[in-house]
């Protein structure tokens, strides 16, 4: 137990470090901009008192380690500024947007892990028959496609040939879940059909490796079934790989979703993140850049932990 | 030759992979050539359906559609593939040295990395490009770099299962310098899984560079490329007309056969088992 | 007369062929072998690598690894044709009347399950008994195999206990169903020899209380002469010779089965030892990076220039440890390495060419000691000129010279890579390897312990011969004391880090003994049906002696 123990709160630990870090790394990178912050955002024409005046309300006139613990103070009470672009706070205009980002997300986890880890099991347990031929060339093929391509060729079939869904996932916090779901299915659909394939051979991949153990053959002649040997003997101990690919898909949808928020039009962060970098507003990008960064950190260090528990060699130390 | 012999076995996924590769090569070549018309040359009214005059019609300028998809070949193709060749040999050789030297050294590289890997890519790339702004050089450097890790990540993970081999001691006690236990005793028995990972990575570099640039900050234009064709002639979707989806269907295709010949390759590498 | 035979039999295989699929082709690896089992009788399968004999024990079980198939014959188990079986009238045989004990129990344990779990599993998905009956069978079993703590052992996962109890714990699973044929597959072989007596003893105990029938599948002639009845010697996928155990051990009759028995007997005299010593080693102690336990405990001795001195242990007692310390692999924490009166650097980094040339080492592993993607001609060229500087037309003809004294004939084996080479031959080719670099001292790490018997008798030879041709010294670990005997002139012995006995050959092997070298030789399995039960009837007797002083 000590161990267990030993191993979770050093994750923490480096979990923290690296979130820190990036914080730096997200900080600084600001810092690198060329020129002038406060010029280039009033432009040339401002005069120098207004720049001067305008340095000091961002606090350029201090040094960058001050600035950066005071953003980090800040950024921990839920202040991350305002945007350069419109001035406006922040945190008000990326609340909504989170909710709705993370609303996609989890929709499309909540279909894409049952369908991936039954397929992934199936595909392993009928191997080198025709369904698991035919599953790996569907599944190479739709990881090998641009999720724009995938997210057009839904919209093509489902709203312009056959009207049945909405090309535009524009929704509002007054909407009703139905309506929601309804509407932000095309994307969520997007979303599954791009992570269920690297799920699912992850999942074969993971199985498929236990299955050549020893103790499988050994299961073989106790007389075991297959399906016994895929569920009781191989599963249990693929179980670590298979959380690990889970979690990476879960970060990866939640950044994933920036190309197909732009497509469908939603009112996520992402979409927020791509305007506000072809705007330059910095102080934007910095912040949902953190936000992204916090949540695939996090996610990870989740399959990390998990990872842990699941294994009996660290569960049940000598 | 020998490579032809190993084809005609080769199941026929892999097989439609190396016509496919080859057909796009050809292309990025020859593209001059083959391009009925220039990839900036405004020539009509937007627009234009297929037929006539414009093989695949007009874009959203009103230039040849099929011109700019045959240029665009090579401004996408051609950028990843440096990107790669890039992250490839700086990822690669910095995981060999790492695996190798062991101790200090690994530590400090593999604790980097981790670092640079826990943010996501794509919005590190987007932080980035905001500040160094989207140049075609920045654009390659910068993805060279985030893509680098992921390299050094498996190179430094096959390098290792070789490093324990009693060979490498062998060659450490002989008292072989790191260049030579690099080129002679680990490089020659890593090649085949880097080479299917060359694949691989490219194949994310191509999506990940197409991705940018159809989100409008990628490959900037006028230069043709296949993400901001998508972008740009995207309206035309919403009337039934699936020009905008060819550029999207030419990355997807090459992608799909770089994945086919991988699969194959990896395949045969794993001793021809399940 | 032959239906006859099949029907008093438990298990008849009659001409069974099994063909692997080799590059794409099927090919035959095993033409066409009988055997016949009758209830309670315990049959020895003994053959070397290749033989067969693994493939044979699973094929009795109506089973065969993916890329292998049974081809053809009949395989008649209590009169049902396995071969002709369903996969799901298989299942219901398997683990019920036919069980299997694997080589490595440790693999074969599923990790994520407890042991009574994975003991229960057996009777209660065959539903012959229920999970609490099982349960209290097992550690009545536990407790009849005499392992530790019967009540409470069933309740570890396999990673908690050491593997001699692993095999223990594995013996007692297959006996769940109370089956009538047991397949044993080498269940010592990965074992030392003292930890070898207690599962040997264990499945002798299993076999006769239950009046199981099994087939003892090893390369260990010594140890089948305890366990079988009768032994079938097999070849390359042939039966040579079937005959009762005391009948094989002391008449053989085929001339293959001669030669088995002809490499036990393979010893030298030892020299008288020099005092010219090439290396010492003085009191080293050491610990690997990151663990705070030693695993060298104080180590001293000599070894006597241009002989060999041989040092001797189980798993774990630091032998292979110490020749990492003198090759400057590992630092040890105390204590110096001498080479030719010179204290070496313990860092090998720090250690000058001529120093690094004059010791060299041989691998128990060939296939990982070679560079599979070099050809011979680099693997041996490279210290010619790493070392000397001998390169071009000088290197060509110094390496064929080095492969015609390895007995490699240099026109077929010049070009070669690893791979197209056998065994013994890569072997070879290590050592060609440590000549080319002209040592002084070559470490032997177990380099013979993966090849077969008479593979490894040409080795030894070898080393024997280049050893009066050039007067090498060697530092020769190994566990197998049949192999002390064959080349040593000194001996070390070392026990959980420490050297606690040391002696010339002769000494060694009379008495008075050590304690501890007693122990071991003594559990050196010797070709005498009767050697396990006299020697466990004489550590009983010392056991009752102790106790009865003790009162």
């Amino acid at each position: 137990m000590y161990l267990l123990l030993r191993m979770t709160a050093e994750r923490l630990f480096f979990g923290l470090i690296t979130l820190l870090i990036v914080s730096i790394i997200i900080f600084s990178a600001v810092e690198l901009l060329p020129g002038d912050l406060a010029q280039e955002i009033l432009g040339q024409s401002a005069t120098p008192e207004a720049v001067a005046a305008f340095r000091r309300e961002l606090g350029l006139d201090q040094a960058p380690w001050i600035r950066y613990l005071d953003w980090l103070a800040a950024i921990s009470s839920g202040d991350f500024g305002r945007s350069l672009a419109n001035g406006r706070e922040i945190s008000e205009l990326m609340s909504s947007r989170l909710g709705n980002t993370l609303f996609l997300a989890s929709y499309a986890a909540l279909i894409a892990i049952p369908v991936s880890l039954i397929l992934g099991i199936l595909a392993a347990l009928y191997r080198n028959s025709w369904f698991d031929r035919l599953t790996n060339l569907v599944t190479l093929s739709s990881i090998s496609f641009p999720e724009f391509f995938i997210a057009y060729i839904l919209i093509l079939f489902f709203s312009v040939k056959m009207a049945l869904l909405p090309s535009l996932a524009n929704i509002s916090p007054e909407m009703g879940l139905g309506d929601k779901l309804l509407r932000t299915l095309l994307p969520a659909l997007t979303l599954t059909l791009v992570v269920v394939a690297h799920m699912m051979r992850m999942t074969r991949a993971a199985i498929i490796n236990v299955l050549s153990s020893s103790y499988i053959e050994m299961a073989k002649l106790k007389g075991m079934s297959p399906l016994r040997i895929v569920v009781c003997h191989a599963l249990p101990n693929a179980l670590a790989p298979i959380i690990n690919v889970i979690a990476l898909n879960l970060a990866y949808l939640v950044v994933g979703v920036v190309v197909v928020e732009v497509v469908f039009v939603y009112p996520g962060l992402g979409q927020l993140l791509v305007d506000s970098v072809s705007k330059r507003d910095v102080t934007v990008v910095q912040a949902a850049s953190l936000i992204f960064a916090g949540t695939f950190i996090l996610l990870n260090l989740l399959a990390d932990l998990m990872s842990i528990v699941t294994n009996p060699r660290l569960f049940n130390p000598r | 030759m020998k490579f032809l012999s190993l084809l005609k076995q080769a199941p026929l996924s892999a097989q439609f992979g190396v016509l496919v590769i080859t057909l796009y090569l050809i292309v990025v070549i020859f593209a001059p050539v083959l391009a009925p018309y220039g990839e900036r040359e405004v020539l009509d009214s937007e627009y234009l359906p297929w037929g006539g005059e414009y093989l695949l019609g007009t874009d959203n300028l009103g230039r040849d559609m099929l011109s700019r998809l045959i240029y665009g070949a090579r401004n996408t193709v051609g950028i990843a593939l440096v990107t790669t060749i890039i992250a490839f040999v700086g990822g690669g050789l910095l995981g060999l040295v790492a695996a190798i030297m062991g101790g200090w050294v690994d530590q400090l590289l593999s604790r980097a990395i981790d670092v640079v890997m826990a943010i996501p890519a794509l919005i590190f790339a987007l932080l980035i490009l905001t500040i160094v702004g989207t140049s075609t050089t920045s654009l390659i450097f910068v993805i060279a770099v985030l893509d680098s890790t992921r390299v050094f990540r498996l190179a430094r993970s096959v390098a290792q299962t070789v490093v324990v081999m009693d060979y490498v001691e062998a060659a450490k006690a002989r008292g072989e310098g790191l260049w030579w236990i690099i080129r002679k005793e680990v490089l020659p028995n890593v090649s085949a899984p880097l080479i299917a990972e060359f694949g691989l990575r490219f194949c994310f570099v191509f999506l990940f560079i197409s991705a940018l640039s159809f989100l409008g900050l990628g490959i900037q234009p006028p230069s043709a490329d296949w993400g901001s064709m998508v972008r740009d002639n995207a309206t035309l979707i919403t009337f039934g007309d699936v020009t905008p989806l060819i550029p999207a269907a030419a990355i997807a295709l090459l992608t799909v056969a770089i994945n086919f010949v991988v699969d194959w390759a990896l395949h045969r590498s794993s001793g021809l088992k399940d | 007369m032959k239906d006859s035979v099949t029907a008093e039999n438990l298990l008849s295989m009659r001409g069974v062929k099994i063909s692997a699929e080799i590059d794409g082709n099927w090919q035959d690896i095993v033409h066409g072998v009988d055997i016949d089992l009758k209830p309670g009788e315990v049959l020895g399968l003994i053959g070397e690598s290749g033989a067969g004999k693994s493939t044979l024990g699973l094929a009795a079980m109506g089973y065969s690894r993916s890329g292998c198939k049974i081809s053809e014959g009949a395989i008649t188990f209590k009169g049902q044709r396995l071969d002709q079986m369903s996969e799901k009238q298989l299942q219901r045989l398997r683990g019920s009347k036919i069980a299997y004990v694997a080589q490595s129990a440790a693999a074969s344990f599923n990790p994520a399950h407890k042991l009574i779990d994975q003991y229960c599993e057996t009777p209660v998905q065959h539903n012959i008994a229920s999970r609490e009956h099982s349960e209290l069978e097992a550690i009545a079993l536990y407790r009849q195999l005499q392992l530790p703590n019967p009540e409470s052992i069933g309740f570890r996962y396999p990673h908690q206990i050491s593997g001699g109890q692993l095999q223990r714990a594995m013996t007692a699973m297959a006996m769940a169903c109370k089956p009538d044929l047991i397949i044993f597959d080498e269940p010592t072989t990965a074992l030392d020899v003292t930890t070898q007596i207690e599962v040997l003893s264990a499945i002798k105990e299993i076999v006769s209380t239950y009046n199981t029938a099994a087939i003892y599948i090893t390369h260990d002639l010594a140890v089948v002469a305890q366990m079988a009845d009768r032994i079938q010697v097999l070849k390359q996928g042939n039966t040579m010779e079937i005959a009762s155990t005391e009948k094989m051990l002391s008449d053989p009759q085929h001339d293959y089965t001669k030669t088995l028995w002809a490499v036990r007997e393979m010893s030298r005299t030892a020299k008288v030892l020099s005092d010219d010593y090439v290396v010492e080693v003085k009191n080293i102690t050491a610990t690997y990076p990151g663990n705070d336990l030693p695993v060298l405990k104080d180590v001293s001795f000599k070894v006597p220039r241009g002989q060999t001195t041989a040092v001797v242990g189980e798993s774990g007692s630091g032998k292979s440890t110490t020749a990492r310390v003198i090759m400057g692999l590992l630092q040890a924490q105390q204590g110096s390495v001498i080479f030719n009166q010179k204290t070496l650097h313990k860092n090998y980094r720090k250690r000058s060419k001529t120093e690094l040339r004059n010791i060299q080492m041989i691998y128990q592993m060939a296939d990982t000691a070679l560079n599979p993607k070099q050809p011979i001609y680099e693997i041996i060229g490279r210290p010619l000129a790493f070392y000397q500087g001998i390169k071009g037309e000088e290197n060509k003809r110094r390496v064929r010279e080095l492969l015609t004294l390895i007995d490699l004939d240099p026109d077929i084996y010049y070009s070669r890579l690893p791979g197209e080479l056998s065994g013994g031959q890569k072997q070879r080719v290590s050592i060609a390897r440590a000549l080319a670099a002209e040592a002084e001292l070559i470490i032997c790490d177990e380099v013979t312990s993966a090849l077969d018997q008479v593979v490894a008798e040409g080795i030894l030879k070898l080393l024997d011969r280049l050893q009066q041709e050039y007067n090498l010294s060697y530092l020769f670990i190994t566990h197998d004391l049949a192999t002390v005997r064959a080349i040593a002139d000194q001996v070390i012995v070392m026990y959980q880090g420490k050297v606690v006995d040391q002696a010339p050959t002769e000494a060694l092997f009379k008495p008075p003994y050590h304690p501890y070298t007693e122990k071991l030789l003594s559990s050196v399995p010797q070709m005498d049906s009767h050697w396990l039960d006299n020697l466990l009837l004489a550590r009983a007797n010392k056991e009752n002696e102790k106790a009865n002083e003790h009162n």
